[in-house]
């Protein structure tokens, strides 16, 4: 091949994701992170002879969730099949997993990448437990090895992509709005770093303006954003640069490794495992009742596409402010809470875009020590002139240390607006007194002065005063 | 008398009557079991948890508490149930040092009922075999003819009840497992309809043909012990909801107007000409007793051996990888590394036929040859269940002879692993059906070895089969022979 020759590359994804449920698929012990090894398991997780699997009939809710979000076809009867393999943090020597009959085919995904929608194809979403953890020890001599059931039997969904991705950055925005579209669900917390969400990436490259897809190779182990488009940006490189030498791509399953920000063969093609799937004789077909998967849709949150609009269209926000309050579901929700204790929509937007998320600096909104009807109430206060905006930012400071109520914070601290001529005049008296110059300058024209001079008075007052009055009293009190 | 020699429900009329108390019932089993221990029934004796057990259903009795037909009987049960705080082996080196950590359902219900656990009995290794000569331990003889088999898998267990170590037990029955040793020692075993009894803490062989049932003295023994143990389990995802009868209540209601089909399928040529006359003489008695005799066929009979080593060793391929000495029983470690432990520990701990099947069932679910081998048996399977579906239409019950010869020889067929496979060759269709099926005594040859016959029933009709046995049972004194007096 000439050297110069241009590569497309052509990508699927493979995403697990946990369901959130509080207990196992097959068992019901706890699917808490973090746990000392080896405490929430039971003898069916770990694989002790005689055990059966029961299913979790919320993680089947979960699923069916999913791919009602990711509008797919939701099969009334699925299949259980058995994955064998022999791995020592398999402690049945074979997964229970969906393999011919998935629960979920046919669906899509739309995601934005330079400000351009596009659309990727859901070949299928099955369900399946995970496996334990092997832990070495190989940092002593007599180094050995340890198994972690604890995560033995935890209920995940695999979505599978069509090859539709055509860039790692399409990559990075697909699962950025998988993980939003599934945090949004409540079908999956998301967390990456806890292993909640991973993804395998199947990578191929072909001369662009072709049609034939390349032969791909399956990279495993991909536990971030950042990682995702690391990881196919070297192996669209890896793969380009070993067919410009006059190589051939093989076929194999490749690991990417994040310390060396690189991807190594795992496996060959030859070296494959045969699973030998059959179905799963312990447990009956998956069969849904009777308008079950209404049911679900019915109880369907909105979905952040169907929030986006309605905060364009309907609440008039702006696209840009309206993207940021649906990016995170916990922001929407904060928001919609905040609106549904006062409906002043462009103030409460500010306050949650300008200050909440602000102050958050990245931490989430469910670390918050209040929720967001306290900012609907904070922007209410504001409204009805019982607090003036700085010292709703002062309010803001308490919420955040201590949490509460907006309305009992005003009342303790005394921070009442003063709203009494009586008490207002004399500081604005005492002001025009000690400007001289600027009543001058006011009187001559330069009525811009007179932000200065309520500024003035605000500070005396210490915040209490309101502004829109002393703005009144000065321009009475200077002949305006 | 021995007390050893009663059956259950007269050891059970005994308790009640205060003639005997458990402690006694139970040392006549301990006793008998040491005149008997050449046989090889038992693979683990529990004499002081037994006696302890007894003590505690005497006491009940004592208060007025006692909780049935089954309280303070003393049973035994085949290696495959798990049995808290006991070993459990399958028979299989593999398992050897294995406590359980929990009790199965059935066993569970069966310490519920108040019977006393003398301990654990010899299998084939992992119920794979037709002859208890693939226990991973030791044979268990024919106490009819020490130098016979007394089938298998459930060997130890047919063995025990036949020879009084034992008042009953639960065998477990994938081809013929429970049935063919009931024939092959005169006694009374039952495979009742898949999902009737749970299999929850019973280890697996072939999941989908794997079913629980009582192997006893006599047929009201068997409904007793059915009962006791019959029922969904929510623990069970294939146990079924079907509600449970009373099996007791018709027992005895005989079989006037019952339609017995007789499939010509298996009343072939070259069957043992005295099992072929004991069958035909059954079948003449139910012509007396008041039922009708009907022709019916079961035009698959042929491929059941076929189809049912091709499903059960697929199931068992995949039901035996978690022995991997990773987690519980024997590990051989030679040091080099994971895979060479996991071959040292499965070439090590399991024996020479658990092997053959894990590779046959390994082959089956290839790739490449899944559609051939494993997706065309269950197709063919399938074809089997609708025999049984079109037979059924035409009669209530069908009998059968349950072997085509009585006790065969001990290593007669241990080198022809085809020959012993045919040993199942009229059970193993009720498994692929899924169909309940009963083995009772029907007579003994003239060198005095026990004939079984075998009734077989709709789903969840296992009343009705019971009723049928015990119509036989009672105008014949098969089932009161014993082996040893
Ligand atoms: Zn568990």
């Amino acid at each position: 091949m000439s050297n110069d020759i241009e590569f497309e590359p052509v990508i699927g994804l493979e995403v697990h994701a946990q369901l959130s449920t509080k207990t196992k698929l097959f068992c019901g012990c706890s699917t808490a992170f973090g746990a000392p090894p080896n405490t929430n398991v039971c003898e069916v997780c770990t694989g002790m002879p005689g055990v059966l699997p029961v299913l979790n009939a919320q993680a089947v809710e979960l699923a069916v969730r999913a791919g009602l979000g990711l509008h797919c076809t939701v099969h009334e009867r699925s299949q259980w099949s058995r994955k064998n393999y022999f791995y020592p943090d398999l402690p049945k020597g074979y997964q229970i997993s969906q393999y011919d009959k998935p629960i979920c085919t046919g669906g899509k995904l739309d995601i934005e990448v330079d400000g351009q929608t596009m659309t990727v194809g859901i070949t299928r979403i099955h369900m399946e437990e995970d496996a334990g953890k092997n832990v070495h020890d190989d940092l002593v001599a007599g180094a050995r090895s340890y198994v972690d059931f604890n995560r033995s039997s935890v209920p995940l969904i695999e979505i599978v992509s069509e090859p539709d991705i055509r860039s790692s950055a399409q990559a990075a925005a697909y699962m950025k709005a998988m993980r939003q579209l599934l945090r949004y669900l409540g079908v999956c917390d998301g967390n990456m770093e806890e292993g909640s969400l991973r993804c395998d990436a199947n990578v191929s490259v072909r001369p662009k303006g072709t049609e034939k897809f390349g032969t791909r190779a399956e990279i495993k182990n991909i536990n971030s954003f950042r990682f995702v488009q690391q990881a196919i940006d070297y192996e669209i490189e890896r793969q380009s640069e070993l067919i410009r030498a006059g190589g051939k791509v093989v076929q194999e399953t490749r690991l990417w490794d994040s310390q060396a920000k690189s991807t190594r063969s795992m496996r060959s093609k030859e070296e494959a495992h045969d699973y030998r799937y059959f179905p799963e004789p312990d447990l009956p077909d998956l069969v849904l009742r009777d308008g079950f998967v209404a049911e679900v849709g019915k109880r369907l949150p909105e979905l952040p596409s169907d929030k986006l609009t309605r905060y364009t269209s309907k609440l008039g926000l702006s696209p840009y402010d309206a993207k940021i309050l649906t990016e995170d579901a916990e922001v929407a929700a904060f928001f919609d809470a905040a609106l549904a204790t006062h409906k002043n929509t462009k103030s409460i937007a500010n306050w949650v875009i300008n200050e909440v998320l602000r102050e958050l600096k990245g931490n989430s909104v469910e670390s918050l020590k209040f929720k967001g009807d306290a900012i609907g109430e904070l922007v209410k206060l504001i409204d009805d002139s019982t607090i003036s905006g700085k010292i709703a930012k002062d309010v803001l400071v308490e919420l955040m240390a201590h949490g509460g109520s907006p309305r009992a914070i005003v009342d303790s601290k005394g921070w009442v607006q003063v709203t009494d001529t009586g008490a207002i005049e004399p500081i604005v008296d005492q002001v025009l007194a000690a400007n001289a110059e600027s009543v001058e300058k006011y009187k001559a024209g330069k009525t811009n002065v007179i932000g200065f001079l309520v500024g003035l008075v605000m500070k005396e007052s210490k915040g209490k005063a309101n502004p829109a009055m002393v703005n009144e009293l000065l321009k009475k009190k200077m002949g305006g | 008398m021995d007390l050893a020699n009663l059956s259950a429900h007269e050891l059970a009329d005994q308790l009640k009557s205060g003639k005997v108390s458990s402690v006694e019932a139970t040392s006549a089993c301990l006793q008998r079991l040491e005149k008997t221990a050449g046989l090889g029934a038992y693979l683990h004796v529990d004499a002081n948890g037994a006696k302890k057990q007894a003590a505690e259903a005497d006491a009940r009795r004592a208060k007025k508490q006692s909780a049935g037909p089954l309280d303070g009987v003393p049973i035994a049960l085949k290696d495959i149930f798990l049995t808290e705080g006991l070993p459990t082996t399958c028979a299989s080196r593999i398992l050897e040092g294995f406590v359980a950590p929990y009790d199965g359902t059935a066993v569970r219900k069966l310490k519920e009922a108040g019977t006393v656990l003398l301990g654990k009995l010899n299998m084939d290794e992992f119920a794979m075999g037709s002859s208890n000569e693939h226990s991973g331990y030791l044979p268990a003889k024919n106490p009819w003819d020490a130098t016979r088999v007394p089938g298998g898998s459930s060997g130890g267990s047919a063995v025990a009840v036949a020879a009084g170590s034992c008042f009953a037990t639960l065998g477990t029955d994938t081809g013929g497992s429970i049935r063919q040793p009931a024939a092959l020692t005169g006694i009374v075993g039952l495979k009742p309809t898949y999902g009737r009894v749970s299999r929850y803490g019973v280890i697996a062989f072939a999941s989908s043909l794997d079913q629980v049932g009582p192997m006893t003295k006599d047929v009201t023994d068997c409904a007793n012990m059915l009962q006791a143990i019959a029922g969904h389990d929510p623990r069970d995802s294939t146990s079924s909801t079907e509600k449970v009868p009373s099996y007791t209540e018709t027992l005895e209601k005989g079989v006037q107007g019952l339609k017995v089909g007789v499939p010509k399928e298996y009343f072939i040529d070259g069957m043992d000409p005295e099992v072929r006359a004991s069958v035909d003489a059954a079948l003449e008695s139910y012509k007396k007793l008041g039922a009708t005799l009907v022709d019916v066929s079961l035009p698959h009979t042929d491929y059941g051996i076929a189809v049912y080593y091709l499903v059960a060793t697929a199931e068992a391929s995949s039901n035996l990888a978690r022995f991997d000495g990773v987690r519980y029983g024997k590990r051989v470690d030679p040091g080099k590394g994971l895979l060479d432990m996991y071959l040292e520990t499965r070439g090590k701990g399991f024996g020479p036929e658990v092997k053959r099947r894990i590779m046959l069932g390994t082959y089956a679910l290839s790739a490449g040859y899944y559609d051939a081998y494993y997706v065309k048996a269950q197709k063919v399977r399938t074809l089997v269940a609708q025999d049984f579906k079109e037979a059924f239409a035409k009669c209530d019950v069908i009998v059968t002879p349950t072997t085509p010869t009585p006790a065969f020889k001990l290593g007669e067929n241990t080198g022809d692993p085809i020959k012993m496979y045919l040993a199942d060759v009229f059970t193993v269709a009720v498994n692929l059906a899924g169909l309940p099926g009963l083995s009772l005594p029907c007579g003994f040859s003239k060198s005095g070895l026990p004939i079984g016959m075998q009734v077989l029933g709709r789903p969840f009709d296992e009343a009705t089969i019971l009723r049928t046995a015990r119509a036989f049972e009672r105008e014949h004194d098969f089932s009161a022979r014993r082996a040893i007096s």
